[in-house]
């Protein structure tokens, strides 16, 4: 049973008090959605938890380990605004490079993501030559690659139309229901279980 | 090693596929060289005690000019952020990308330099000695760069920033260069510029990747 343990964290971004003393704990098979206004630190909190800011004070625990540790570091997957893909190479291309640079197990099926999100004619397609919906399904195809326990998905249904954000749910539940943890920030309904919710 | 190599082959494949972002330097550096001949003087005496300086300037400035796409198109489609967090080593997947910049700016500046050397009048004793250095010196321009780039990769048109931040660098690379060259020609002893060039590449080998890889922490944060 795995925890994310988060601590009386306080973020500020130049003279902007993000927030303050925030704590919460997260269990195993729980989704926590970070609600709150534009500007209230959504993304801000992920980019804390994905290690990619550093925090003010608190502290922010995976088990025993910290944020630095090896073993974090290989048990979460963080999937931000931007799609992480490169216009010149092909879906496959990127999915490959992606998941290197995230996880420890290589013997991954890319065509079988892409064909869960409905993109299995387009795995040899320059990513450059896609729409904003497909580029996002291209990206969030790798919820179907990752062995990460910690999901950390910001903003992951925005340009995508309501079937794919059907399948994106079902599989965050899919992963929740096997053990895993999500926090995700998101301004539209989610149709998920054991959703929980913190307002920043 | 794996993810070593693949991103030096992902970096080789987008350029490729992208081939303005390297070719643009390299047609820089052939135009500008092939242009002194005509704008100072087509005198053989002239021109090949010049060359060592015009190739080694015009090698810089092409380098730099390159050096703006080695973490730009990264940082804006997020890659950049994705490596940060990966649980490889940050140092080595820069100085990845460092060596497939190397590949695309400093190999072909190599390569098209004797042709150029000729053009310039050298004789064969100097460009031989110019190959050296800038097989030596090249790598040294891209992973100095890389330090420049990861500084100022969140800024838009950081061109200039860059050049500022990185040309008082390349100095000592330039002086020792084209000093060899020149003393070359004179049929003087190199030992001295070519232990230094050796020496300042395997200190931006050693440092360059861990300075870049703090630099774009900050400059992602």
């Amino acid at each position: 049973m795995s925890k994310l343990k988060v601590t009386n964290l306080s973020c500020q971004k130049g003279y902007n008090l993000l927030f303050e003393n925030l704590s919460f704990e997260i269990n195993s098979g729980e989704v926590m959605r970070i609600s709150g206004p534009n500007g209230s630190g959504k993304t801000s909190l992920l980019r804390l938890l994905a290690g990619l800011s550093t925090y003010d004070s608190g502290s922010i625990n995976y088990d025993a380990f910290n944020l630095n540790s090896e073993e974090y570091k290989l048990d979460f997957l963080y999937i931000g605004h931007l799609t992480t893909l490169s216009p010149e190479l092909s879906c496959i291309e990127n999915l490959n490079y992606i998941s290197l640079l995230g996880n420890k197990n290589s013997e991954l099926d890319f065509f079988n993501a892409l064909e869960k999100v409905g993109l299995e004619k387009f795995e040899n397609e320059l990513v450059g030559t896609l729409s904003a919906g497909q580029k996002k399904r291209i990206a969030l195809s790798n919820l179907f690659i990752s062995q990460s326990k910690v999901w950390l998905l910001d903003e992951p249904f925005s340009a995508l139309d309501s079937k794919a954000i059907k399948i994106f749910e079902s599989r965050i539940d899919e992963h929740c229901n096997d053990g895993g943890i999500c926090l995700l920030t998101t301004h539209q309904k989610c149709n998920i279980n054991n959703l929980r919710e913190i307002s920043l | 090693m794996n993810i070593f190599i693949s991103t030096i082959t992902r970096d080789l494949k987008m350029a490729i596929r992208n081939p303005s972002s390297f070719l643009n330097p390299l047609m820089f550096f052939v135009i500008s060289i092939s242009l002194f001949p005509i704008a100072i003087s087509p005198e053989a005496l002239t021109l090949s005690t010049m060359a060592p300086g015009i190739i080694w300037v015009i090698s810089m400035l092409s380098v730099l000019l390159s050096l703006n796409t080695l973490f730009h198109y990264d940082f804006d489609n997020g890659v950049l952020e994705q490596m940060i967090i990966s649980h490889h080593s940050l140092p080595l997947l820069l100085l990845a990308k460092t060596l497939a910049h190397w590949l695309l700016s400093g190999l072909p500046i190599i390569i098209l330099s004797p042709f150029l050397g000729m053009a310039l009048f050298l004789n064969s004793e100097s460009i031989y000695i110019l190959i050296l250095t800038l097989i030596i010196a090249t790598p040294c321009l891209s992973l100095i760069g890389s330090i420049g780039a990861s500084l100022v990769v969140g800024i838009k048109n950081s061109g200039m920033l860059l050049s500022l931040l990185i040309l008082p660098l390349y100095i000592p690379i330039l002086i020792f260069a084209t000093s060899a060259v020149s003393q070359s020609q004179a049929n003087l002893s190199i030992d001295g510029q070519l232990y230094f060039l050796g020496f300042i590449f395997v200190v931006s080998i050693l440092i360059s990747p861990f300075l870049s890889a703090i630099s774009l922490k900050i400059s992602l944060e």
